[in-house]
């Protein structure tokens, strides 16, 4: 069969071997099963809204004993009363409208499911259930079943449920809602004909946009008057100053101009100002919800580990009550989630997430464990060293970089210009009140509260929100996804940028091989592959990968040893693969390199070696930064690879290996004591202190569901060659941003110039501020998209 | 033109009620995921009733 046929349900490649039920392909057995339990519920509906947009279910046991632990369910649970439990559950695997139709039908799947409704972009499901006839556990583990497994962690475990911020909502609509209507009732004194009618009318228009008006002066606008007041008793003149002070201007000469039926006063004006700066804050506080940019170890940890007691028996205790001396059991898969000596088991300990290197580490009984890796191959027991709490890595996230804010520190481009603005406006506004009251006194107040009325950095407070908004939803759909506008500002200004190796400029998952030893011809190739084929072992699985084009034999016998390797006969043939001290390879050359040996038939063959391999593009891009940027990469790695290093990458790159964590962190600070502004560019928890303390701290990310620290940004593996093209577009939105401040400048001239001469009427007002604020928008939205229509 | 008043009171009641809805809605929590309701918009409605049966009784079958 040489077609490629792909799993019905997930899209795996099957090969040979593909299981065949009910007429379509299967790449395994897991997901055959899924297929059979929606097959009898009638719900193979799911496969028509997407091709292949199942996931193969992984090995659940055990994974959710916890939940038989009522304490941790009552926490977990958002309603728990009289038969009926709500929960909402975070499932990763959301990625389609297959799975929002699966999951909302899961009451096909069991009765007592009552209702459920998913939240894609947060991917999320609420399922209302019946306790007493399915527990959470069963819950979870049915949804694991189907490949929806969700994931608990002890962040959601240990947050107080935060009540929804929706205010900025009934602010807008309030201000919304209010300037239509203002806008209406102003309009027949725009065209002050004298018409009867109108002067017997117009003070119940009069009040009537008075009344309309009063919410939003007080309501909407109060979040500026709170933030200008704020501003002021920290001696500091932000943009929302002048905003306050010329909402207030305008409301109180608009109310006395009605009340002494000197004009119409200028509520459209304020209700539509008012109007378009909150729209340019919720358009600016539209942020990702299923990324979490706060998240830390806590959402990183199971909740409760399975606990050994003395006689024996087993507990699902807490993942903070754990004591020092306790015996843990940790699973296939299942995370380590204190320091602790191995007692009994094959340890084979993945710490991707702390150090970045793929390959897992081997320990043996009584040597030292360290919180944060996953245990990959079957269960050991370990005795607790450390608690939770005072693990290494908790020592890492603890460290007082973790509290300071980065925002507070940090003055934005607006608030730098607008301290300027201020005191311009008021000082003309002296200066032209004055002239008048030798002139023409009546003219006075007005002259005085025109200027502070048109003057309004309205455009000015705009410019920002609306452009890097653009820009951060921009780069959101090029999966670079920056946590707020600020974020994107310093990200302009940087003049270094920092970058860790493994895992940040090395691809994680790819790994080349190059073989070494007796070859091997086709049979013996194709033995191996058959062979290999049987494995889950990462190794094996780029091994296998690796051989493609070798066919596949059915072999007699097979058996893996966990961690060690795998034996398999072929007729008269025997092969083992796996470490050297399971092949019993004699003499090992190279100690650094991870290897898998080949013995065949009692002759020792070779090894396969693996090696990490750089990212695409990478000579590229560092190139082009070298010619704007410092660059420096700082390694927690022995320098094995620093001839390699030197020859893909520009000269004046320093290059530092054998960093810890701290000196990492301090080597940023002493850069930024210099007067550098730098970015870090990392992965890993072992990163997290240098990305806080960096000006940007950027996060290379292969799938952004797995874990977020605490950075400012996170990019995508795949896009990392494009990181150069992405800094030039931040710096572009900068550019733009000061030229749309320039042109409210204009707008501010001209309204200036009526003001001054006190022939600012309600109408003008009405006309520029709008003006000035729609142009703004509209300016920075096109040039924005223009600017990044080049990005990919 | 004294309707006026008239005019203007019913259109005002009118225009707050609708904002008072506005208000309720935004409160119920409708509006806090805009995406998967167009998404769920264009699911299928169940299976005829008959097919339904089909499928009940061959699985019975099997069963026994």
């Amino acid at each position: 069969m040489t077609a490629i046929c792909a799993c019905f349900h997930c899209g795996d490649p099957c090969d040979a071997d593909a299981i065949v039920f009910d007429e379509k392909n299967f790449c395994c057995n897991g997901c055959k099963i899924v297929y059979e339990i929606f097959l009898e519920n009638d719900l193979t509906g799911y496969y028509d809204l997407q091709k292949s947009p199942g996931a193969s279910p992984k090995d659940l046991e055990g994974k959710y004993d916890f939940l038989d632990n009522a304490a941790i369910t009552d926490k977990l649970l958002e309603f728990n009363d009289e038969g009926t439990q709500i929960i909402t559950l975070y499932i990763p695997h959301i990625h389609c409208s297959s799975c929002i139709w699966i999951l909302e039908n899961l009451n096909k799947l069991n009765r007592n499911i009552k209702a459920s409704q998913v939240d894609f972009p947060k991917k999320t499901v609420r399922v209302t259930f019946n306790s007493e006839g399915i527990s959470l556990k069963q819950l979870s583990v049915l949804l694991g079943k189907i490949g929806y497994a969700p994931y608990i962690s002890l962040d959601d475990f240990q947050t107080v449920k935060i009540k929804k911020d929706r205010s900025i909502i009934y602010k807008l609509g309030i201000a919304g809602f209010a300037f239509g209507n203002v806008m209406f009732l102003s309009f027949p004194e725009y065209f002050e004909v004298n018409e009867f009618w109108l002067d017997q009318y117009k003070i119940t228009f009069r009040w009537l946009m008075f009344a309309f008006s009063l919410p939003v002066f007080f309501y909407s606008a109060s979040g500026y008057f709170i933030a200008a007041f704020k501003g002021l008793s920290a001696k500091v003149l932000n943009i929302d100053v002048p905003l306050a002070l010329g909402i207030l201007v305008l409301f109180v000469r608009s109310t006395i101009e009605i009340v002494f039926d000197i004009g119409s006063g200028f509520f459209d004006s304020l209700t539509g100002l008012v109007f378009f700066l909150l729209l340019g804050k919720y358009f600016q506080q539209k942020t990702y919800g299923f990324l979490s940019f706060e998240r830390d170890y806590k959402s990183y940890f199971p909740i409760a580990v399975t606990r050994i007691n003395n006689d024996g028996g087993e507990d699902a205790v807490q993942v903070n009550e754990i004591n020092k001396g306790d015996r843990l059991l940790i699973r296939n898969d299942e995370l380590i989630p204190v320091d602790a000596i191995l007692l009994k088991g094959n340890a084979r300990i993945d710490y991707s997430f702390v150090t970045g290197e793929i390959e897992p580490v081997e320990k043996q009984s009584g040597d030292k464990i360290f919180a944060g890796g996953k245990q990959v191959s079957g269960s050991i027991e370990i005795e607790t060293l450390k608690p939770v709490s005072q693990s290494y890595l908790t020592q890492l996230w603890s460290n007082h970089i973790f509290d300071s804010n980065k925002e507070n520190s940090f003055t934005s481009l607006t608030n730098t210009i607008s301290k300027y603005f201020t005191t311009t406006i008021l000082s003309i506004a002296a200066i032209a009140t004055t002239y008048w009251l030798f002139v023409q006194p009546a003219l006075a107040m007005n002259v005085f509260t025109a200027i502070l009325i048109i003057a309004c950095p309205c455009a000015l407070a705009m410019s920002a929100p609306f452009a890097l908004g653009n820009m951060l939803r921009i780069f959101g759909k090029l999966k670079f996804y920056v946590k707020n506008d600020q974020a994107l500002e310093r990200l302009a200004k940087a003049d270094t940028l920092i970058f860790d190796k493994t895992g940040t400029i090395t691809a994680n998952n790819k790994s080349s091989v190059t073989y070494e030893g007796t070859a091997l011809n086709t049979t013996e190739k194709s033995f191996l592959k058959s062979t290999l084929r049987t494995s889950g072992h990462p190794l094996s699985r780029i091994l296998y990968s690796h051989l493609n084009g070798s066919k596949l034999l059915k072999l007699n016998a097979v058996g893996e040893v966990v961690g060690q390797g795998i034996q398999a006969k072929f007729n008269d043939q025997n092969i083992k693969i796996g470490s050297a001290s399971f092949v019993n390879a004699g003499k090992i050359q190279n100690n650094l390199q991870t290897a898998v040996h080949i013995r065949l038939n009692e002759e020792y063959k070779g090894s396969f070696m693996f090696q990490n391999e750089y990212r695409e593009g990478l000579s590229e891009l560092f190139q082009n930064l070298a010619l704007d940027y410092e660059l420096a990469i700082l390694s927690g790695d022995n320098d094995g690879e620093a001839v390699n290093l030197k020859q893909l990458l520009p000269l004046k790159t320093s290059l530092l290996f054998q960093q810890t964590p701290a000196e990492k962190l301090n080597y940023i600070k002493q850069l930024q004591q210099d007067g550098h502004s730098v970015v870090m560019i990392g992965d890993g928890l072992n990163d997290a202190g240098a990305l806080k303390q960096s000006d940007v701290g950027i996060a290379i990310s292969e799938n952004v569901n797995v874990f977020s620290p605490a950075c400012d940004a996170i990019l995508d593996a795949g896009k990392f060659k494009e990181l150069h093209n992405y800094i030039k577009a931040a710096k572009g939105a900068i550019s733009i941003i000061k030229m749309s401040i320039g042109i409210s400048f204009l707008y501010n001239i001209v309204g200036l110039y009526f003001a001054v001469t006190g022939q600012l009427s309600p109408v003008v007002a009405a006309i520029l501020m709008p003006l000035s604020s729609i142009s703004v928008v509209v300016f920075t939205t096109l040039t924005t998209n223009f600017l990044s229509r080049k990005l990919k | 033109m004294s309707v006026i008043y008239l005019l203007l009171t019913i259109s005002i009641i009118i225009a707050v009620f609708f904002f008072v809805v506005f208000i309720i809605s935004v409160k119920s929590g409708q509006f806090d995921d805009t995406y998967t309701p167009s998404v769920r918009m264009l699911f299928d409605d169940e299976l005829v009733k008959e097919k339904d049966q089909i499928h009940k009784t061959t699985s019975k079958n099997k069963e026994e």
